[in-house]
């Protein structure tokens, strides 16, 4: 479980460069849970995740994973990073052994485990990414393909063996099946390992794909915080924070502003399709 | 952590200064033309002078004075350096003794020559840090290549390098962004970067190092397309969107500069101590 509570941030404090990321968060997140991390651009989502696992340690404030404080003095950053992975924009870019296996047993190694535990997390992680070790593993990873560098990139995230990933737009640059494809995995993942899933993404469409709940960020500030289906039904609020709803939400809102009676709490592709059958069918 | 956020790219403090707006080929030459008086000035009264003008040429330029001082920051220990070995090995044995301890011996000449010196390399920073201050990166490279052209006979490629200095001055940032993202994610996978010996240390960077030279490599190939795409060629009948033109500012910073360095270097020529 991650606990935040009232964190502040402000980079270069007294400085001509001051600017203030966070300003008073408070945020209870529960194993396995799914949460989608939305919010306009500069509204903190980046520098929040950033402190879950201490890559930035808060001006203010203390965060506690499975109820330690990271911040003590006497917390091991180390075992906190294990815990808490996070998988950063374009992962592919961190990528730098000659091989993907080498690169995968990256975090195992720095974990200090033994070297056969740490080929058996190699093979496990690449194959939870769908990436078959015997194939993949003793090939150069700047000869794969963008979409399978990233995939490596999770792997090298997974075989930390994490209880809560945190990803920070995962699927930008993919081309429309990579994102569907990555998407299924992040679902996979958590239903298979029981991971907890923070998810940030711009596509209202893949959070309400992915996630159960949302939590809606504004200048440094939760503004929203509930189950999908409620966030997404507040369309206004939204929109004045230039954040937009799912294609399907979008569909529902504007047939109700012309008067037809539809649920407007809707999310999937099959749930409006019935929805609309449902209302434009005749008794 | 937050690399970006704590390193200030250049100098540079646009104000709306005579000092600001002059053709920066100017600048180049009266900043040479000021380093060349530095080193010729042989005494006190010349180099109080000289700032007593680079402070006027601050206010000027509305540039604080704190500016001034906080040039001088980075070459603190350097100018200690220099002034306690002037101070005790300057070479003069035979004058007024202050202090002698053992084999260490200060006399009142020395400590002249060390404050002499300790001044001449406050004044180089303090008199090419107004400069930095105000001229743009971009300024500079644009007078830079202007007054490199000539030299394009004999084979030095003046616009190539400027061209070279504007790209780098450019992706200073973005390097240096990037480099703080690659950090956090390999710290994310548990890396240190402060554990160990030197070796430890030094391996330890490369998995930063990897990264960021293949995402510089592709980038400097996706520029070099870019600009291809709009047709660059290098220098040849290349025009430019702001042409640099000497001003009547100019002319009157030219005769300033060097009536002022006569009348520093005038006591020296005329003999007088």
């Amino acid at each position: 479980m991650i606990e935040v509570r009232d964190v502040h941030h402000v980079y270069l404090r007294d400085s001509p460069l001051e600017a203030t990321a966070l300003r008073g968060i408070t945020l209870t997140i529960g194993d396995g849970e799914r949460v989608g991390l939305i919010g306009p651009t500069g509204s903190g989502k980046s520098t929040l995740v950033q402190t879950l696992n201490a890559l930035i340690r808060p001006t203010d404030g203390t965060v506690l994973v499975d109820g330690e404080d990271i911040f003590a003095p006497q917390a091991d950053r180390r075992r906190v990073r294990q815990k808490v992975a996070l998988l950063f924009q374009y992962a592919e870019q961190q990528l730098f052994e000659e091989s993907v296996a080498r690169d995968v047993a990256f975090g195992p190694r720095n974990l200090g485990l033994p070297e056969g535990e740490v080929q058996a997390r190699v093979r496990e992680a690449l194959l939870a990414v769908g990436l078959d070790p015997d194939r993949f593993g003793p090939r150069s990873p700047f000869t794969l393909s963008g979409g399978e560098m990233r995939r490596v990139a999770l792997a090298g995230v997974l075989a930390m063996s994490p209880r809560v990933l945190i990803l920070d737009e995962p699927t930008a640059g993919l081309d429309p099946q990579g994102k569907a494809e990555f998407l299924r995995l992040i679902l996979r993942l958590h239903a298979e390992r029981r991971l907890t899933i923070i998810l940030i993404s711009h596509s209202m469409d893949e959070i309400a794909q992915v996630v159960e709940r949302v939590v809606v960020l504004d200048e440094g500030r939760v503004v929203m915080d509930g189950p999908t289906r409620q966030i997404f039904a507040r369309a206004e609020e939204l929109e004045r924070l230039h954040l937009g709803i799912p294609q399907t939400a979008q569909i529902l809102h504007r047939l109700r502003a012309r008067g037809l009676p539809v649920r407007t709490d809707l999310l999937s592709v099959e749930e409006t399709r019935a929805e609309l059958l449902r209302v434009l069918r005749p008794a | 952590m937050e690399l970006t956020r704590y390193v200030a790219i250049g100098q540079y403090l646009p104000r709306d200064s005579v000092v600001h707006r002059l053709d920066p080929r100017t600048k180049i030459g009266v900043t040479t033309l000021t380093m060349v008086a530095i080193f010729v000035i042989p005494n006190f009264s010349g180099y109080g002078l000289l700032a007593a003008l680079l402070l006027g040429l601050f206010v000027l330029a509305q540039i604080p004075l704190g500016y001034a001082a906080r040039s001088l920051r980075p070459i603190l220990f350097l100018l200690l350096l220099t002034f306690v070995l002037n101070l005790f090995f300057s070479g003069v044995r035979d004058g007024t003794v202050l202090l002698r301890a053992g084999p260490l011996l200060i006399t009142l000449e020395g400590l002249r020559r060390a404050a002499f010196i300790g001044l001449r390399l406050i004044l180089l920073v303090v008199a090419t840090s107004l400069f930095t201050y105000t001229t743009s990166p971009m300024a500079l490279t644009d007078g830079m290549e202007r007054l490199l052209r000539p030299l394009r006979r004999v084979g030095v490629p003046g616009h190539e390098l400027a061209m070279m200095m504007s790209i780098a001055l450019r992706f200073i940032p973005t390097l240096l962004e990037e480099t703080e993202r690659i950090i956090k994610a390999q710290m994310a996978r548990g890396a240190e970067f402060q554990r160990g010996g030197l070796l430890q240390r030094a391996r330890a960077l490369l998995p930063v190092l990897v990264p960021l030279f293949v995402s510089a490599f592709r980038r400097a190939d996706e520029l070099a397309l870019a600009m291809e795409a709009r047709a660059y060629r290098g220098g040849e009948g290349r025009t430019r969107m702001k042409e640099l033109v000497f001003t009547l500012e100019d002319g009157l910073a030219w005769a300033a500069a060097l009536a002022a360095t006569a009348v520093v270097l005038a006591p020296r020529w005329l003999g007088l101590p």
